[in-house]
């Protein structure tokens, strides 16, 4: 049983290191096909996103990040593939925006008041596709998709001047927030990291708790593994549907909320898009782990930060999204690659400790 | 379905991983990566696109061309980087830092986009001069550079409204922003002035900074365009033109209108060149150029300097002679803007 145990751990640590060696052979051979040289483009990464300020800037962009692979996170858990991220995070921040921008109270009201709207908003929108689920039988990866474009066409509509925005020379954007509402900053140098990593760290914690130690992530799991079964042992499927709609929407509202309390203190035109599509890949690459989604956001973080500075070097600047992309397969073909040679092996051991049983009593046959 | 041991081993992983990161973050006084000051030392030129990138035929390529002249007469040497879609503050924030900090001065912004960036990094490095293009950023080594698009694209309604058959004319902005209002209000006015029946039909591609990237998209449009009779479209919208451009010229007695560069000189254009009635010049390239020979004279240019119809700063392109039968009736139109007769709109 001991030793059954060391292949498993050796089988846990082979899936990453197989993803990442083949995700470094892979880049190479793109970067050496574009005639220059890999092994200076790795080096400069691993120089220039080691620095100090690098590193601010990789938390601070990692944090949006993170949140959204939760919000996507929590989806896959059930079997739901939540698309809709991109456009809950943007809706949520835009009305969040709005509210936060009409309000001046002191801040320790303010500050819940906007992350709560944009929670209520995000998981409003979410809703949707879930009600839509439960009721019409909708796919949400339809549902989701569409609400994407529908909500940023409603933003887009209330983005005008004289509706919910103001004009600040080409830029458009709603009022900007009361001093009083912008976050706390933890002060390193030479730039601060934002607070809002703090929320970020809770929520990743609640994810792993409710997900994992409670009954209701239980039967939430119980779902995404097998509906028929959830049912028979009395969950309602529908109820968790929506249930896990809403949550992942009010998750994806705090997406928004590290720019918009601590960098832009404004939705505008230039309002950051995307980062939903970003969670998905995230979540795949962490595999839904609270922990290894932290790692899959600071690891794009990193990459993000490095690509500046490679068109720098004169690299081609779609060679860091090249790698994202290979990243991401080999992560995914990795694990689905180990977790089959696992299986195989075990079936194997399975059958020879039966054999040796079998064995054991023809010798106890004879020997009779 | 994990053993106790695999639970434990990935535990204590984890708390190793959080640990690690957790005094990757504390040791963050380590040497940073702009430590080295940049400033006096000039390297030469930055220049930071918007999307699209220098090859875009149009706005990123006139703020190229100005560089290229710079580097043939002054001397100078030049590094240019470009936007990616969907980016945040902090990468232009990052891009603006590493060229100033790597010793480039001027580091221009082409784009409205770098305004917020360009703010924040100028304060950073006060002994490197920035410029932005299309936008108004105050600071004392800012050089914000703007320009009479609505002055420009009034003339492009002129010529529009004049070679027109159907009197059914149409504009297709990127996004749909301030800035490009005011292609679209100099357009619709200079349309409406010259043939008070012409009916001007006005659509955008989306309001992200993605329709400036998106020629699918443009080419839809224009063909929808075309569709209801639309004989001249006049598009503004960087690197999204081009697919409008191809489907105007897909069409017979159909024309396009170019913006920014002088379109029918763009080799990438080529094969379409026979469609482009003109093109709204917006001469980036000359501002350009205007600040790096002040920061090559040790006079940086600051403050607001807008180029205007009467400074040469916008202008209709003549190439191709498309536009020469009716060259009387422009110049009519350009005199009575440059002395004032006619006040062109900045908004629809």
């Amino acid at each position: 049983m001991k030793k059954f145990d060391k292949n498993k751990v050796i089988l846990g640590f082979a899936a990453p290191v197989l993803a990442i060696v083949a995700a470094l052979v892979l880049t190479s051979i793109i970067i050496a096909a574009t005639g220059k040289d890999p092994f200076h483009a790795f080096e400069v990464m691993v120089d220039y996103g080691s620095k100090s300020d690098s590193q601010v800037w990789i938390i601070n962009k990692a944090t949006p990040y993170y949140l959204s692979a939760l919000a996507v996170a929590i989806g896959f858990r059930m079997n739901l593939f939540n698309i809709g991220v991109d456009g809950q995070y943007r809706i949520a921040a835009f009305f969040a925006a709005v509210v936060g921008g009409a309000l001046t109270l002191p801040g320790i009201i303010q500050i819940p008041i906007i992350i709560i709207v944009a929670m209520l908003v995000g998981a409003l929108w979410a809703g949707i596709a879930g009600l839509l689920k439960t009721t019409r039988g909708v796919s949400e990866v339809i549902s989701t998709i569409m609400l994407n474009a529908i909500g940023a066409s409603v933003i887009a509509y209330f983005l005008k001047d004289g509706r919910l925005a103001e004009k600040e020379g080409n830029l458009v954007h709603t009022p900007y927030l009361p001093d009083a509402a912008h976050f706390f900053e933890i002060p390193t140098t030479p730039k601060p990291i934002y607070g809002f990593v703090v929320v970020a760290a809770l929520a990743g914690i609640a994810y792993w708790f409710v997900l994992g130690r409670t009954r209701f992530g239980f039967d939430l799991r119980t779902v995404g593994q097998s509906e028929s079964a959830a049912h028979a042992s009395g969950v309602s499927v529908k109820r968790m549907v929506i249930t896990a709609m809403l949550l992942s929407g009010a998750m994806a509202g705090l997406v928004g909320m590290p720019t918009l309390l601590g960098v832009s203190y404004n939705y505008g035109t230039d309002f950051p898009t995307g980062i939903g599509f970003t969670g998905i890949a995230i979540a795949l690459l962490g595999r839904n782990h609270p922990i290894g989604m932290v790692a899959g956001a600071l690891l794009w973080g990193f990459l993000d930060r490095t690509s500046t500075q490679l068109e720098f070097e004169g690299y081609a600047q779609e060679v860091v999204g090249v790698m994202q992309g290979v990243i991401v397969l080999c992560v995914v073909i990795a694990y689905e690659i180990v977790r089959r040679y696992g299986l195989k092996m075990q079936q194997r051991k399975v059958g020879e400790e039966l054999a040796a049983q079998a064995r054991k009593s023809d010798k106890a046959e004879v020997s009779a | 379905m994990k053993g106790p041991l695999v639970r434990r081993v990935s535990t204590i992983t984890a708390a190793g991983i959080t640990t690690a990161a957790l005094a990757f973050t504390l040791t963050a006084c380590g040497e940073s990566s702009t430590e080295s000051g940049g400033g006096s030392s000039s390297k030469g030129v930055g220049l930071a696109f918007d999307v699209g990138g220098r090859d875009d035929h149009s706005f990123n390529e006139s703020a190229a061309r100005g560089l290229d002249k710079a580097e043939k007469e002054l001397g100078v040497k030049g590094k240019m980087m470009t936007a990616k879609n969907g980016e945040t503050e902090a990468e232009r924030e990052q891009r603006l830092s590493s060229l100033a900090d790597a010793g480039y001065n001027p580091v221009i912004g082409v784009g409205f986009n770098y305004a917020k960036s360009i703010e924040k990094v100028a304060k950073d490095f006060p002994k490197t001069n920035f410029a932005i293009v299309d936008s108004v950023v105050q600071g004392p080594n800012v050089d914000s550079i703007t320009f009479g698009e609505h002055e420009g694209s009034y003339l492009a309604g002129v010529a529009a409204a004049l070679k027109s058959k159907t009197n059914k004319v149409g504009f297709i902005g990127g996004v749909d922003n301030e800035l490009i209002k005011k292609f679209q209000a100099g357009f619709e006015q200079g349309a409406k002035a010259t043939n008070p029946k012409i009916e001007v039909t006005s659509e955008y591609l989306g309001s992200s900074d993605k329709g400036f990237n998106d020629p699918a998209a443009a080419k839809d449009k224009a063909k929808g365009m075309l569709d209801r009779d639309i004989d001249v479209i006049y598009t503004a919208a960087g690197l999204s033109g081009n697919g409008s451009i191809e489907a105007v010229s897909g069409k017979k007695d159909a024309w396009a209108i170019g913006v920014d560069s002088d379109q029918y000189q763009q080799p990438g254009l080529a094969k379409y060149k026979d469609h482009i009635l003109t093109s709204v010049v917006k001469n980036v390239d000359v501002a350009v150029f205007d600040m790096i020979k002040s920061v090559k004279d040790g006079k940086p240019l600051t403050g607001t300097h807008p180029y205007l119809l009467k400074d040469g700063g916008v202008s209709l392109a003549t190439s191709g002679g498309f536009i020469d039968d009716i060259k009387a009736k422009i110049e009519e139109a350009k005199k009575s803007i440059v002395d004032g007769k006619v006040q062109v709109k900045t908004t629809p």
